[in-house]
């Protein structure tokens, strides 16, 4: 341990950063290391809960809490917008003109939707047949549009890769079935889901298990449908290369970028504003004393809660490392899982990492939830799981026999990719 | 697994045409695998553009760029639309077959 302060600054009080900032604020007395966190609100969303508001099964209120609440003592907020970040001096510029100077740099600024990037997306349409339900305000205005909407064609339609939790449209589609169904006007809809993807499953395994279900629910797929505009006069997404998709109500997943002050700051972040990351030790190929958790982060795994999630373990015993003058030795699989809402109560549950596809079995071990099978049981664990994550994963709680690798002794072992 | 022979060279492509080997890859066999893709030809330096840094994004990130990504690259010079009229069927998945790169990755 070093003989002087050090300050980390974690940019960002999402889901990462609370969890990095709680855990180190644990490990480390204050007289080793300050902790300050940065962000532009005050609004922690549980972002998983968003799916269930359009459907009322969610209220807005119950899934948003005060960012600073989610803190421990001993770790200074600052409600403020990043402006830039000078990777050089290390310093990070708010927008009230504080400058934040810092010993390591923990970004945690997750992924922004960008709307305005698609030609036509916030036309006259947007918002009265037009939505999105990936943030607060577009989630409850949906909730009042699928009141009304009886019959016609409804297009949930992912603009482009990558996406936040890359399964919630097609949640969206078999609630939207469900929904529909409950209330008595299913067949005069016509469910719809485009994807830029080549199906809407893509890996071998997965694709056998769960390629029925949309068959079984009616939901017609567009594969390979790239939007590149949408006309809201004539109510039609357009693809590049001139293929069109009629809508009456269109749910469309924006493209994501990184925060704006990542294309702000000089050498901090790619094309899409997200930050070059090491796959297994999450330290930035920018600059070694600048480590990345979540979606912010370019590594090739899902931008998922559970990411973030089993990061974070790796994430702290590497910055711990760093500070320590140590090799980083923790190393990140690419561990993701999430549970998957199939409607009428019920759920799947998928566990995959960098090289393995999502498998059927059980997970984490032989007896616990049944993975690539709709089962009630995983509805339960989806509902339960926000409990968890204000009182268990925010604070930075580790969970009994859950670590941050993929487990596979409840696994199938049918091929491996 | 299908065997092709591109260029003289015997490749193990997998059942959807993507090379199972990026490093069997050279440039020689790109005018082959453009004529069976149905790639508009004659090959431009545009065209090379895409293919040379669909196959560095490959090896740096360990998958292939989405097409967004490749409109907004510094590194390439032309926009998602005219990606499109490089690459008609979706430019990520052609170029990526040409390129001699897996197909790039969804998640389930």
């Amino acid at each position: 341990m070093a003989d002087r302060q050090r300050r980390l600054v974690v940019l960002g009080a999402g889901t990462g950063g609370t969890l990095a900032a709680n855990r180190l604020r644990k490990k480390f007395p204050a007289s080793e290391l300050a902790i300050d966190v940065v962000d532009g609100d005050n609004d922690h969303v549980y972002q998983p809960g968003l799916l269930f508001v359009p459907f009322g099964l969610a209220e807005p209120s119950e899934i948003v809490r005060p960012r600073s609440d989610q803190l421990h003592d001993g770790i200074d907020f600052h409600l403020n917008p990043v402006t830039r970040v000078d990777v050089d001096a290390d310093r990070v510029e708010l927008g009230d003109g504080t400058v934040l100077d810092y010993d390591v740099l923990l970004i945690a600024t997750g992924s922004v939707l960008q709307p305005e990037e698609t030609e036509g997306l916030l036309g006259d349409a947007w918002m009265d047949s037009v939505f999105t339900f990936y943030d607060m305000e577009g989630a409850a205005a949906l909730r009042t549009a699928l009141q009304t909407f009886t019959e016609g064609r409804l297009v949930v339609n992912v603009v482009d890769m990558p996406i936040k939790c890359p399964v919630a449209p097609l949640e969206f589609a078999f609630l939207a079935d469900w929904y529909f169904t409950e209330k008595g006007v299913r067949e005069a809809i016509t469910i719809v889901y485009a994807t830029p993807l080549d199906g809407a499953f893509t890996k071998p395994v997965a694709s056998n298990a769960l390629g029925s279900l949309l068959e079984e629910k009616h939901i017609e797929v567009v594969t390979e449908f790239n939007t590149g505009e949408v006309d809201n006069e004539r109510k039609m997404l357009i693809g590049y290369d001139g293929t069109e998709v009629p809508f009456d109500l269109a749910v469309v997943v924006p493209l994501h970028g990184g925060a704006p002050y990542v294309a702000e700051s000089d050498e901090l972040g790619d094309e899409l504003g997200f930050v070059p990351t090491d796959n297994a030790t999450l330290q930035s190929r920018v600059r070694p004393n600048i480590f990345v958790i979540g979606d912010a982060a370019d590594v090739p795994t899902s931008k998922a809660g559970s990411v973030t999630h089993f990061e974070g373990e790796v994430l702290i015993d590497n910055i711990e490392s760093f500070l320590a003058g140590q090799p980083l030795e923790a190393s990140y699989d690419g561990h993701a899982n999430c549970f998957i809402e199939t409607g009428f109560s019920k759920a799947l549950l998928i566990d995959f990492n960098y090289e393995t596809e999502p498998l059927p079995g059980h997970y984490p071990s032989r007896f616990g939830l049944p993975l690539l099978k709709e089962s009630r049981i995983n509805h339960l664990g989806k509902l339960m799981f926000q409990s968890f994550y204000w009182h268990g994963l925010l604070p930075g709680r580790d969970i009994p026999g859950l670590g941050p690798d993929m487990p596979d002794r409840g696994k199938e072992a049918i091929g491996s990719s | 697994m299908p065997i092709t022979n591109l260029a003289g060279v015997d490749v193990e492509l997998n059942d959807e045409g993507f090379f199972v080997d990026p490093h069997q890859w050279t440039t020689d066999m790109v005018p082959q695998l453009a004529e069976e893709w149905g790639v508009p030809g004659p090959l431009t330096d545009q065209h090379w553009e895409v293919l040379h840094f669909m196959r560095q994004e490959f090896f740096e990130k360990g998958t292939g760029p989405t097409v967004r990504k490749l409109g907004k690259s510094p590194d390439i010079s032309v926009g998602v639309k005219e990606l499109y009229q490089l690459f008609p069927d979706g430019p990520a998945k052609l170029a990526a077959r040409c390129a001699g790169i897996p197909k790039p990755k969804g998640c389930i």
